[in-house]
């Protein structure tokens, strides 16, 4: 039966690049994918093609590509590469990357998936609701930074079949990344539900990188993962009946197991038999996992049903401010000292009518992840140090600046031996989400 | 005892949600922790974090369960105050919870 080994590059834009030169080395891949996006991602990538139009992509993509490139000029590897490393701005990124091929006198054709960013049509949407919010768009229209359809598989498909080594996308789905090329290869249609479920679940199995290797898992007891400073990327190899594979160059750290593709599997997808994607509603309720070797995994039984076509638009506009300081308490009676020192801060703050809508006040060691009622119950002892921290939601900047300076004077106006205060002031871009149709959306190919 | 003897736990985020699965070590577990781990349980262990409705579903085949909890992330990933704002490591606090012994 024909298959195809898909290698995952990266889970976020700044994982390590080692373990993508070790499978583009050794793994023996036939596509090598990096998915590099997140929702504020682009927003950000956005806010750097305004200031200047030939950036907006990813501020790894040179470093990250460059170092891709001398790996194939040394093995001249068959391996394809996909990515949605384009960002805000994928044709430049395409053209970034035709530079470096040249550099090296390496002749690859370079393809940008172009057609995500719908900024120029928004207005069309004004009325709909945000699905965060449920306030109309329109209401975000002066603040807006940005407007990026996901979309599906069907670029990278016809990049693939035009000759394309590297396909360069900006707001493509997660999953499409894997769903692309094996459409291409096994040549299945674009309703063959069924498989468009397997692959997707692939490119969800894969699409973040070591999370299925042993990151985000290794923890002592029955959860050691060996060599974790060392851990391998995973490989899917992908069946033409959708059985799917996971493994990983042998020799590299890290572990797959039923217990970590299982984590995976089930990581953030909310309703297992509804995964919404733009090509395929994936259905994960009848999987099933069986260790077939060394860090090998089967997993089958992936299903899909029909797309919604709708696609998720990712609105990015300027929300807010956060300023924060911390500062750390240390020795007999750090907790009550920083719990001092943060009501300190607090009432200096009213008293200075610093204006801010929403504050929290942390003592990291204590109660900054859950509540002080889930951690005193789990804590065991009195811990020898602990750290304040003050973070306040303003309007401007000028306020969330006075919230991260009032904690840092806490230097001689707190209580005793407040040591190695920090300052952080954030301008926040939040994500306003609205439906889309899908025929709104024109995918267009570029080869530079 | 509690629910880490005998589960393993991941916290994923969309939005304010956060998506916490819970799955058995030995399929055995299964079905103590599907019948013993209710919606109910989970939202009395994350009182103070959760502020929304929290849904459960079910991955028999996986021997799993996914906690999918509205308003558990002030406000969401992109603007909320807290340090871990993507709740990360929420699952701890899963694992903390008591079951029958």
């Amino acid at each position: 039966m024909k298959s195809i080994r898909i290698g995952s590059g990266a889970g976020t834009a700044n994982d390590c690049i080692e373990p993508a030169l070790v499978l583009l080395e050794q793994g023996d891949l036939d596509y090598l994918f990096f998915e590099c996006l997140a929702e504020r991602t682009l927003a950000l990538a956005s806010l750097r093609k305004k200031h200047d139009p030939s950036k907006g992509y990813d501020q790894q993509l040179e470093n990250r590509m460059g170092r891709l490139l001398d790996v194939y000029k040394k093995t001249n590897p068959r391996t394809k590469v996909i990515s949605n490393m384009g960002a805000a701005n994928p044709l430049e990124a395409a053209r970034v990357i035709k530079r470096l091929c040249r550099e090296r006198d390496l002749d690859l054709n370079v393809y940008a998936v172009l057609g995500d960013d719908v900024s120029e049509i928004l207005n069309k949407f004004y009325e709909k609701e945000v699905m965060e919010t449920n306030r109309p768009l329109s209401a975000y229209k002066d603040s807006l930074v940005n407007a990026n359809a996901y979309t599906g598989c069907t670029g990278i498909v016809q990049a693939l079949k035009e000759g394309a080594d590297i396909v360069i996308t900006g707001r493509c789905a997660d999953p499409s990344l894997t769903v692309g090329p094996c459409v291409y290869e096994f040549g299945w249609a674009m309703d063959d539900w069924e498989h468009l479920g397997c692959a997707t679940i692939a490119g969800h199995l894969l699409e973040c990188g070591a999370q299925i290797s042993g990151g985000y898992f290794a923890d002592m007891e029955r959860k050691q993962v060996p060599d974790l400073w060392n851990v391998g990327f995973p490989i899917g190899t992908i069946y033409e009946d959708g059985t799917i594979e996971i493994s990983k160059v042998e020799g590299t750290g890290g572990l797959i197991n039923g217990m970590t593709v299982k984590e995976q599997a089930l990581y953030e997808i909310q309703d297992p038999a509804n995964y919404l994607t733009p090509d395929v509603v994936a259905d994960f309720t009848s999987l099933r996992v069986e260790e077939t070797g060394k860090d090998k995994v089967r997993v089958t039984g992936g299903l899909g049903k029909p797309k919604t076509g709708l696609l998720k638009v990712n609105c990015g506009y300027f929300d807010c401010y956060i300023g924060e300081g911390e500062m750390s308490y240390a020795g007999y009676g750090c907790v009550d000292r920083a719990k001092m020192a943060g009501e300190c801060v607090v009432k200096r703050l009213e008293r200075n009518l610093v204006k801010y809508s929403e504050i929290r006040v942390d003592i990291i060691g204590c109660n900054a992840m859950y509540t002080d009622e889930i951690e005193s119950a789990m804590q065991i002892g009195t811990p020898a140090e602990c750290r304040l921290r003050v973070a306040a939601r303003c309007a401007d900047r000028e306020n969330a600046e006075k919230v991260a300076y009032e904690v840092e004077a806490l230097y001689c106006t707190g209580p005793a031996a407040g040591g190695g205060a920090r300052r952080l002031v954030r301008e926040i871009i939040s994500i306003a989400s609205v439906l889309i149709d899908e025929r709104e959306v024109e995918l267009k190919l570029v080869k530079v | 005892m509690k629910l880490r003897e005998i589960a393993h736990s991941r916290t994923g985020d969309k939005g304010d949600y956060s998506v916490i699965s819970v799955i058995a070590f030995d399929m055995k577990d299964y079905e103590k922790i599907r019948k013993e781990l209710t919606p109910e349980l989970v939202a009395q262990k994350f009182r103070g974090i959760v502020k929304g409705k929290i849904e459960r579903y079910e991955v028999p085949t996986l021997g799993g369960l996914i906690f999918n909890m509205e308003h558990a992330l002030g406000g969401g990933v992109t603007r909320s105050l807290a340090l871990d704002a993507h709740g990360k490591t929420l699952c701890y606090v899963m694992l903390d919870i008591d079951l029958s012994d």
